[in-house]
């Protein structure tokens, strides 16, 4: 049964929103956070299990230490204090996907604490930026997976039987939880999405997860409260699990501002509750309640020794961090004299890297984004494959530029060149020689072509001379076939013009 | 032929490496000892007759083709059924287990099997390790071998009763408050609980993760010694596992020099409460080390009358969280699932079928010690009485090169005796539960028996981490000494066993 809801706009007037919010990441590290068995995603389920990360008696933990590096680097990246000493703790409680029926996962000797991350986002007032405080980021291993079989909302209610996957349990997680984020107002929806958008960005950027939110890698829980004022103590909050989209945690956000308030306003209570998020109807139905508050009883982990990274391996982490892809962003497009959107557009085609790495490989800024985003981007969509993967170097465009620069390619040449390249022709110097392709530097044949083509519909120059220049296209056409593309069109043009005593 | 199940390890190996006896002649006698015996003492809970000669065979296949073999190769060993062995049952005591076969060896179980020891079978133990008498195994006490109305000590009594009624001359036990020592006080064995993360736990299912340690038994130092030196060593696979080498336990076995050495007897766990005939020999062996050289002095630790509160805290609470994973779902026990079940009350049936009262007493302990609000006056206080026993300790060995005191405070007491009184039960392990709070090695060797009782009485020698060749260089000294006094092993006086 759907609950009341208040028109956002109302509820922003009447409330001031408290955003909360807890990422999952899956580190992409070969291996599980205590075993050797593999993370791989997909396999036939119980493939990658073993004593350990079956929780089975006697079995004990080992640490990935990889696990533990990314994690700092996460920290780092994310302005955070990285501890001089920690420990794991057990979190206990009993669930048939939790092998041990504990978490090995952190309480209250996080491995990276008080950390921030800016974004921004467009508001009525132009560009702002919120800055998002990072209460902390700890280490703790995910649970395997049940599937409920036989009943007809795959839920545990109403299921036949349930099955166990037990290839998730142990998989490294860092955990990145925010402060309370006030002071957003009616923002909160797109503060939220934002942060979550540059969260992922960063991670992806330091390649420690591949961060795909449809296949769990990067999980959000969103707690939400409402209180009167800013000046009021923060109010109730709900819990909404599993908003696995960057537009799913915009909606749960609005969504929830939207159902707290109404409950408020009929002078209702907010229950502190895990909500389930629905994708379909884009809300949130209550779950189990937390009111009687889940006592975890967290003691350290006997079986695993503190952390005490070495500081001079952290300073070292953070000298070799790459830099925070927002940054990043401004500089290029600075650097480049592209816009936001001209920006914007080439990171979400995937292409950055590559124009920037062609960029520095000699290629004229404008032509690297026109040939990754153009050509390029067509003939990998073409293939079904990904841009990167595409058999071009950076080497074989600064070539093709240099020859267009010169005058002795056109575009069409050029793209005939790229084709010959993908084909294994060999180098575009080698395409160029075996393909025959040059343009038509030599007036004279050119000239007999206008001529010809002129003859063979004299009204065309009729046309061009009552100064209907875009006839002019028809002869350029012909020239071109003449020539088999070879001819430089802006040429043929101008001694078109030339021939007939026009000026453009 | 000399009768193969009296001799010790140590000279089994000898005429294993000489070829005089074969492997498959010293299991056969073993296992028949067993077929003879262990239906009166219960000291197995099973027993692999057919997996002990294959690996005898081997062992001698190896050694007729002019192998180098390791000292114990062929030697017959009872393993304590907390050790996860492929294939072979490991129930820990427990019916929750019952049936349960592991798909992967312990660390020691591998190590034993590489230095090509042979595992006649598992042995009987208190459900989870919990106890001080086997009482609380699930599958039947084992009993004395000295008296078979005594208990053998606890929770290791089926690998102490195994060493005393000549069914095996080497067992595996684990320590997590004295199940190793206290077990071969009662029988007139050695027992040795090794410096924590001297020894690999992985594989061994865990009680209390910060206190257990798994351990040599036999019946002699030189024999516990060579067994140490097998399962002793850094392991990858256990995160607490120290990665320095083994202390060279059996040069110290060997030498048995204390002349100059001092010795503190702890005043705290030495006296007020013990059996009389307990204190006699225990105040025997004082004198006979001074009289071998030793300088003996009284030591006090302050702290230790607190340690048995503080490690009711921690054990239970560690176990409380250990023993979640025993729910029915993956492995052993499952009850109630009929399809009127939801699964967590699957789980909560297979919970109170399965588990035995103590164990479940201790977990309910637990669970309360670590609640919300609850934690730091129950854990927390428990972890800073155990710094303090540390730091009682620590100030000890600044004076001291070993302390020593009696392992227990009673000779075997008889079966049923305390069952139904917890107290009394736990009152057993005050001497030895402060080693583990410490992490510390601690040896216990049997000096006579009690006039009162005839019955063995053990005493406990405790050294420094990482100093178990101080142990056993002390322990050597004291067994030559009561040897020469005695003329023979006390193990000599245990009344005959005849098939029950």
């Amino acid at each position: 049964m759907a609950e009341k809801v208040m028109p956002f706009d109302q509820a922003i007037e009447k409330f001031d929103p408290a955003i909360g919010l807890e990422v999952h990441v899956e580190l992409g590290t070969k291996t599980k956070m205590f075993c050797g068995c593999s993370t791989e995603f997909g396999a036939a389920p119980n493939t990658h299990v073993c004593p350990v990360c079956l929780g089975l008696p006697g079995a004990l933990p080992a640490l990935n230490e990889i696990g533990v590096e990314s994690a700092i680097r996460i920290g780092l990246a994310l302005n955070c204090q990285i501890a001089t000493w920690c420990r794991f703790a057990r979190k206990n409680y009993f669930y048939p996907d939790m092998p041990k029926n504990f978490q090995t996962s952190q309480y209250d000797e996080p491995i990276c604490f008080e950390g921030y991350l800016d974004v921004d986002i467009d508001t009525d007032e132009g560009r702002k930026t919120f800055r998002i405080e990072i209460e902390r980021a700890h280490m703790e291993e995910d649970t395997g997976k049940n599937s409920h079989m036989g009943g007809a909302t795959g839920r545990i209610h109403g299921a036949d039987y349930s099955l166990v996957d037990y290839n998730r349990a142990g998989i490294p997680l860092i955990e990145i939880v925010t402060k309370p984020i006030v002071g957003t107002g009616k923002y909160a929806p797109e503060v939220a999405k934002a942060y979550v958008a540059a969260l992922r960005d960063i991670l992806r950027n330091l390649g420690v997860s591949d961060v795909k939110m449809e296949q769990g890698s990067l999980r959000c829980d969103v707690n939400l409260s409402l209180r009167d004022s800013p000046e009021s103590e923060l109010g109730t909050r709900s819990e909404t699990k599993n908003v696995n989209s960057l537009r799913s945690v915009e909606r749960a956000v609005r969504y929830e501002i939207t159902r707290q308030a109404a409950r408020l306003t009929d002078g209702l209570r907010v229950v502190q509750e895990t909500r389930h998020w629905h994708e379909d109807t884009g809300v949130t139905t209550s779950g189990r309640s937390k009111e009687g508050a889940e006592d975890y009883r967290y003691f350290p982990e006997p079986d695993l020794l503190p952390i005490a990274p070495d500081r001079a391996w952290v300073e070292k982490l953070r000298s070799e961090l790459p830099e925070n892809p927002a940054i990043r962003r401004a500089r290029l497009a600075a650097h480049w004299g592209i816009s936001d959107f001209d920006m914007q557009s080439l990171v979400n085609s995937g292409a950055l890297d590559l124009v920037e790495d062609s960029i520095a490989a000699g290629v004229d800024a404008a032509a690297a984004r026109k040939w990754w985003t153009g050509e390029l981007a067509r003939l990998a969509n073409e293939q079904e494959i990904d841009l990167a993967q595409l058999p071009i170097t950076h080497q074989h465009l600064a070539d093709l530029e240099q020859l267009i620069t010169d005058g002795s390619l056109n575009d069409k040449l050029a793209r005939q060149v790229i084709e010959g390249v993908l084909a294994g022709e060999g180098s575009v110097a080698q395409v160029v020689a075996g393909r025959g392709l040059a343009v038509v530097s030599d007036d004279g044949p050119l000239l007999a072509a206008i001529d010809e083509a002129l003859a063979a519909d004299p009204s065309i120059a009729e046309k061009i001379q009552s100064g209907k220049l875009a006839a002019a296209g028809a002869v350029v056409g012909s020239v071109m076939k003449a020539t088999r593309g070879q001819a430089d069109a802006a040429r043929v043009r101008a001694l078109l013009f030339e021939r007939l005593g026009v000026s453009e | 032929m000399t009768n193969l199940i009296t001799l010790n390890a140590a000279d089994l190996a000898e005429k294993l490496a000489t070829k005089e006896i074969s492997a498959v002649e010293a299991a056969t006698a073993h296992l028949d000892r067993i077929d003879a015996v262990d239906g009166a003492v219960h000291a197995f809970l099973h027993v692999d007759r057919e997996g002990a000669l294959a690996s005898a065979k081997a062992v001698d296949t190896r050694r007729a083709a002019g192998e180098d073999l390791p000292t114990l190769a062929g030697v017959p060993l009872g393993l304590k059924d907390i050790l996860a062995t492929k294939g072979l049952p490991t129930t820990c005591g427990s019916k929750i287990l019952e049936g349960w076969k592991p798909p992967y060896d312990a660390t020691v179980v591998s190590k034993l099997r590489q230095a090509g020891i042979v595992i006649l079978g598992k042995t009987n133990m208190d459900e989870f390790a919990m106890g001080s008498s086997t009482e609380h195994s699930a599958f039947g006490t084992t009993h004395n071998p000295w008296d078979l109305t005594r208990i053998p000590g606890g929770s290791g009594g089926g690998s102490s009763a195994c060493l005393a009624a000549f069914e095996a001359p080497l067992a595996i036990g684990s320590d997590t408050g004295g199940s190793i020592r206290q077990p071969a006080s009662v029988t007139g064995t050695v027992g040795v609980k090794p410096t924590y993360g001297g020894v690999s736990r992985y594989g061994v299912v865990a009680l209390a993760s910060s206190l257990d340690q798994v351990g040599p038994c036999a019946r002699t130092v030189l024999d516990t010694a060579l067994l140490h030196s097998v399962i002793a060593g850094h392991d990858p696979m256990d995160s607490t596992s120290i990665n320095s080498p083994v202390p060279d336990v059996i040069a110290a076995a060997k030498l048995g020099d204390i002349k100059g050495m001092k010795i503190g007897v702890v005043k705290e766990i030495s006296g007020d409460g013990f059996q009389a005939g307990v204190k006699q020999r225990f105040d025997e062996a004082v004198n006979i080390l001074e009289s071998l050289g030793a300088d003996v002095v009284e030591v006090s630790c302050p702290n230790f009358p607190y340690a048995l509160a503080a490690y009711y805290l921690i054990l239970p609470s560690e176990c409380s969280s250990n023993l979640a994973k025993f729910d029915g779902i993956r492995f052993g026990l499952r009850a109630g699932d009929d399809g009127n079940h939801s699964v967590e009350q699957v789980m909560s049936i297979t919970r109170a079928a399965g588990f035995g009262d103590e164990v479940i007493r201790r977990i309910i302990l637990g669970t309360y010690a670590l609640s919300a609000g609850y934690y730091d006056a129950y854990y927390g206080q428990a972890q800073k009485v155990r710094t303090l026993i540390a730091q009682d300790f620590a100030k000890a060995f600044s004076q001291v090169d070993v302390l020593i005191s009696p392992t227990a405070p009673t000779t075997a007491f008889k079966i049923g005796e305390k069952l139904d009184d917890p107290l009394a039960m736990y009152l057993n392990d005050v001497a030895t539960i402060p080693l583990n709070l410490a992490g510390l090695p601690g040896m216990s060797l049997p000096i006579g028996l009690a006039p009162e009782d005839g019955l063995p009485v053990g005493l406990q020698i405790m050294a420094p981490a990482m100093a178990d060749d101080r142990l056993y260089n002390v322990g050597a000294a004291l067994e030559r000494a009561l040897l020469n006094h005695w003329g023979a092993s006390l193990l000599s006086q245990a009344p005959e066993l005849t098939g029950a």
